[in-house]
């Protein structure tokens, strides 16, 4: 029993100190030259622009929910009217970044981690490398850069569209022009709010990338353990989001407040 | 006896080595898994246009040899030495550089899936000659896919093309560099006689156009006739015969003539 604790906590701290090493060489690689752009542009498309109707349409529905839930409550307090300014505060500061960070560590995180688990099984990257070319510039460099990127796109999409669904939610049973209800929730938010919501989507969308790349690039020779690449950055990657959030939000309140 | 008459052997064709231009140098490989002593005392060398064939048994440790000597896996101990340099000592940009020189076909074919044929001759011209003349880049493409007989497959993605096709063109995109030292790992594995055949012939072929020199890991005795100027038999880390396919073949050992019956 002990054995197997010992056991566990001693593969926790290997697999810490691979990470490490691993974030190593991807900044190492980082300022190589020859930065493989038509790779990164072509991850920006997989991984952003094919990324959209998903969060799209979950950031709707999570707004549409998030408003018929919170009408009642606020009605009990006599204040409706705050409506949009809760809607508005929940959905930019908080829901909004962490659900679209959420759904792309489901989506992309395993869908790196597998593409990169099948391609180490198959001798892909192996094949590479063996050629002289630089398999962490093309595969690893890029996709990391483009989920760093395409992350806060995709939030600041699935903001939009959560209010909408508020909007939505709200003329079901009242009559709020789009106009008013758009220019009340951003006038309840400060720049105080949009910046620190803002650069945690940077970080959650770095640790997208980095924890699929890990994972997959790192898998063993296997059909299993392309499965297991895949699973594992989704856990991984939905655990650190968790992490990076709690210490943004606390960060910027010392800073801020 | 068995070892007596290997050691025999091997000694009387290290003496006949080293006639050509040596391009391999092994003395003294080990590598260990954990426990499991892979390769115990690896000697050997190729020259300047040989076809080295290296026999053995699924899991003896033939791989590990010609990843050992691209840098892949690094050895426990011994001498490795590739077109005179010293692989293990060789820094990464070093190790870059050598690699250039050698020409890797895995046993998979190991093609990049998410591109077509022709994107994948073109990446090593790109990234690593540094090729920008798109002209001289296609040009390239279509005389080495012509070489190999995949011209008319030169827009198909990997998926669409069979075990043999594959074999091909991943050989295509080794050769495209124009490699001097080529590394076989089982070109012939998985593949229906008749194809077998075929790589196994265009293996020699390509050593004859592309003045290559060759180790060739297989356990496929016809590719092993065709294609070796020299044999080495692989058993338990060591090898215990060398000589032609003729040698090896009327040899009295009972590890080697089992591959024979």
């Amino acid at each position: 029993m002990a054995d197997e604790v010992l056991k566990g906590w001693r593969g926790w701290f290997a697999e810490s100190g691979e990470q490490l090493s691993f974030f190593k060489v991807f900044f190492r690689n980082l300022f190589r030259s020859g930065f493989e752009w038509s790779e990164f542009v072509r991850q920006c498309y997989e991984i952003g622009y094919k990324s959209f109707t998903l969060v799209g349409t979950t950031a709707f529905i999570m707004g549409l929910v998030l408003a018929l839930q919170l009408r009642p409550t606020l009605i009990g307090f006599g204040a409706e009217s705050m409506l949009p300014k809760s809607l508005a505060v929940s959905i930019v500061k908080e829901i909004g970044p962490v659900i679209t960070a959420i759904i792309c560590a489901g989506k992309i995180a395993s869908g790196i981690g597998a593409e990169l688990g099948s391609m180490k099984v198959t001798e892909q990257i192996d094949a590479m490398e063996v050629s002289g070319a630089n398999p962490v510039q093309y595969l690893v460099v890029t996709r990391i850069l483009a989920t760093t990127a395409m992350v806060p796109l995709l939030t600041l999409l699935g903001d939009v569209l959560g209010l909408l669904g508020g909007f939505v939610a709200i003329n079901v049973n009242g009559n709020v022009s789009l106009f008013l209800y758009f220019n009340k929730c951003i006038s309840s938010l400060g720049f105080s709010d949009l910046l620190p919501a803002f650069i945690k989507t940077i970080f959650f969308g770095f640790v997208i990338g980095f924890i699929g790349c890990y994972k997959g690039y790192n898998s063993n020779k296997g059909t299993e353990s392309v499965g297991l690449a895949a699973n594992s950055a989704v856990v991984a990657a939905s655990l650190w989001i968790f992490v990076i959030d709690a210490i943004v939000v606390q960060v910027s309140n010392i800073i801020i407040y | 006896m068995r070892h007596t008459e290997s050691e025999k052997t091997v000694k009387k064709n290290v003496r006949s080595a080293g006639r050509g231009e040596e391009v391999i140098y092994v003395r003294g490989l080990k590598k260990s898994f954990g426990k499991k002593d892979v390769l115990k005392n690896i000697n050997f060398e190729v020259n300047k246009g040989e076809n080295v064939v290296v026999l053995g048994k699924s899991g003896s440790g033939k791989s590990v040899i010609i990843q050992c000597l691209v840098g892949m896996i690094s050895p426990d101990e011994g001498e490795l030495r590739v077109f005179g340099e010293e692989v293990s000592a060789l820094t990464e940009k070093q190790l870059k550089k050598l690699r250039i020189r050698i020409g890797f076909l895995f046993q998979s074919g190991a093609l990049y899936d998410s591109m077509t044929v022709r994107e994948n001759m073109q990446f090593p011209l790109i990234r690593i000659l540094k090729m920008n003349d798109q002209n001289e880049i296609d040009k390239r493409v279509e005389e080495v896919l012509k070489s190999v007989g995949l011209l008319d497959s030169i827009d198909k993605m990997p998926s669409d093309l069979s075990g043999g096709m594959r074999k091909r063109a991943g050989l295509a995109r080794t050769l495209v560099v124009n490699p001097e030292l080529m590394l076989y790992d089982e070109p012939t594995t998985g593949l229906d006689p008749i194809t077998s055949r075929e790589i196994s012939n265009l293996v020699l072929e390509i050593q004859k156009k592309y003045k290559t020199t060759s180790i060739i890991i297989t356990h496929d005795m016809e590719c092993a006739a065709i294609t070796a100027d020299r044999v080495l038999v692989l058993n338990d880390g060591e090898f215990i015969a060398e000589g032609s396919f003729e040698e090896v073949k009327s040899s009295k050992d009972e590890f080697v003539s089992s591959f024979f019956k």
